[in-house]
């Protein structure tokens, strides 16, 4: 379980959000919304100790994440605002090295996660050679590989085509009812039929 | 053991790839290192034994410089592409990391510079025995000056056009390198021995290679945080 106890960020001079609470069990999935600059990349970036909180802290299963980084380092997936795909590697390379980062062994093969992606013809490409939207799919058949049970998600869906975010959604179904948690950031509605997402508006408080 | 033995070599086999696939790039700071030492003749006249006599420090100097261009390159795109939090996030040890790529940047960048000095050291007239003695000092020293500079360009890599500050900030660790790497020819070229200069510069790379990667990826985290 993921929580987050009365977090507050700040940026430069500006309060984002005050004391938000958070909690994500096994089986959720939350969607953080608000409007552009409401801190929906920011509360991500805090949930996965990229930064600090101004205050608060985040606890995984109930334990203070500073004091078990390793485990939850090891059950996190992250997927940022910058995707991750080196531009000068294939999406197989890329892939490769995000294995061998990788905690845990991972629960398919490079080649059944392009496949789910979609990406097996242009596998040995240059990433430089395929468009936005590929190279999103490429830093998702990450996520398939990574064997973690929380998946953080900035825009996962940015620039995915509809049958792609409709895959995509099949994907987080099956990650939800194994166990797994989700928390992500989207514009696009997601096309999730067995589980519905519960929300975390930002940017009202003010 | 044998996890941060195939992390690391995992860094280094990306890098190495990356290095390859941008050939032309990793080659700018070799080519300003030729043309900052081969400028020297034309501005301070082309007497042999002027030459010989300041060789050792336009080379020292020319690397140095080199190497400052260089470290531009060894955290920016892993920064701006996202790379970095996937790695920082990985949970695997950072140093390991950090060391792996700099020994890839420096492979990259500051080895070519001891492969064209000999050749350099011919256009300014240095002798054999100066010539060994300055290749030896920059095989020593070059690996402090990237380590050295990954802790600077860790610090900076969240700022646009940081190269100023990057300066800054790693000039007065460079200058006992330099000083000591200089040293080597200058006592080399006057008959002295060497070894205490070799000693220092020993000490100053192994001293780099223990803390810098640790600074440098403490740096790291609060670069992308």
């Amino acid at each position: 379980m993921l929580e987050a106890r009365k977090v507050t960020c700040v940026k430069g001079q500006r309060l984002l959000f005050d004391q938000i609470d958070l909690s994500v069990r096994p089986g959720e999935i939350w969607q953080i919304a608000g409007s552009n600059g409401a801190g929906k990349t920011s509360l991500l970036r805090i949930l996965c100790g990229l930064s600090r909180p101004e205050e608060g802290e985040i606890f995984w299963d109930g334990a203070p994440v500073a004091s078990t980084l390793t485990t939850f380092r090891a059950s996190l997936a992250f997927l940022g605002h910058a995707p991750g795909v080196k531009l000068d590697l294939s999406a197989r390379e890329n892939l490769e090295f995000s294995n061998a980062l990788g905690m845990n062994a991972p629960p398919c093969s490079i080649d059944e996660a392009l496949n789910e992606v979609g990406l097996v013809k242009s596998a040995d490409l240059l990433c430089r050679y395929l468009s936005e939207g590929q190279r999103r799919r490429v830093a998702i058949a990450r996520l398939y590989l990574s064997a973690a049970r929380l998946w953080i998600l900035d825009e996962p869906l940015a620039a995915i085509d509809h049958s792609g975010i409709e895959r995509f959604s099949d994907r987080l179904e099956i990650h939800l009812s194994e166990g797994g948690l989700v928390v992500l950031t989207s514009h696009q509605p997601l096309a999730l039929r067995h589980h519905t997402a519960k929300t975390l508006a930002l940017g009202q408080a003010r | 053991m044998s996890g941060l033995a195939s992390i690391f070599s995992a860094v280094i086999k990306r890098d190495l790839r990356l290095v390859a696939r941008r050939m032309s790039e990793m080659a700018h700071p070799v080519l300003f290192f030729i043309i900052v030492v081969s400028l020297f003749p034309f501005g301070v006249g082309s007497d042999p034994l002027q030459l010989a006599k300041i060789g050792s420090g336009i080379i020292w100097v020319g690397a140095l410089l080199a190497t400052l261009l260089a470290l531009e390159g060894l955290f920016r795109s892993d920064y701006d592409d996202g790379s970095l939090e996937q790695i920082i996030l990985s949970g695997q040890p950072l140093t390991v990391l950090v060391l792996a790529k700099v020994f890839v940047h420096w492979c990259a960048t500051g080895l070519p510079l001891i492969v064209v000095t000999p050749l350099l050291g011919v256009f300014l007239d240095l002798d054999g025995q100066v010539l060994i003695a300055l290749l030896a000092s920059l095989a020593l020293g070059t690996p402090t000056l990237s380590l050295i500079g990954a802790v600077g360009i860790a610090l900076t890599v969240s700022i646009k056009r940081s190269g100023l500050l990057l300066t800054l900030l790693v000039l007065p660790l460079y200058i006992p390198v330099l000083i000591f790497g200089a040293g080597v020819a200058v006592a080399a070229q006057a008959g002295l021995p060497t070894a205490g200069h070799f000693y220092l510069l020993g000490a100053m790379s192994v001293l780099s290679l223990v803390l810098a990667p640790i600074a440098a990826a403490a740096a790291l985290r609060i670069s992308v945080s």
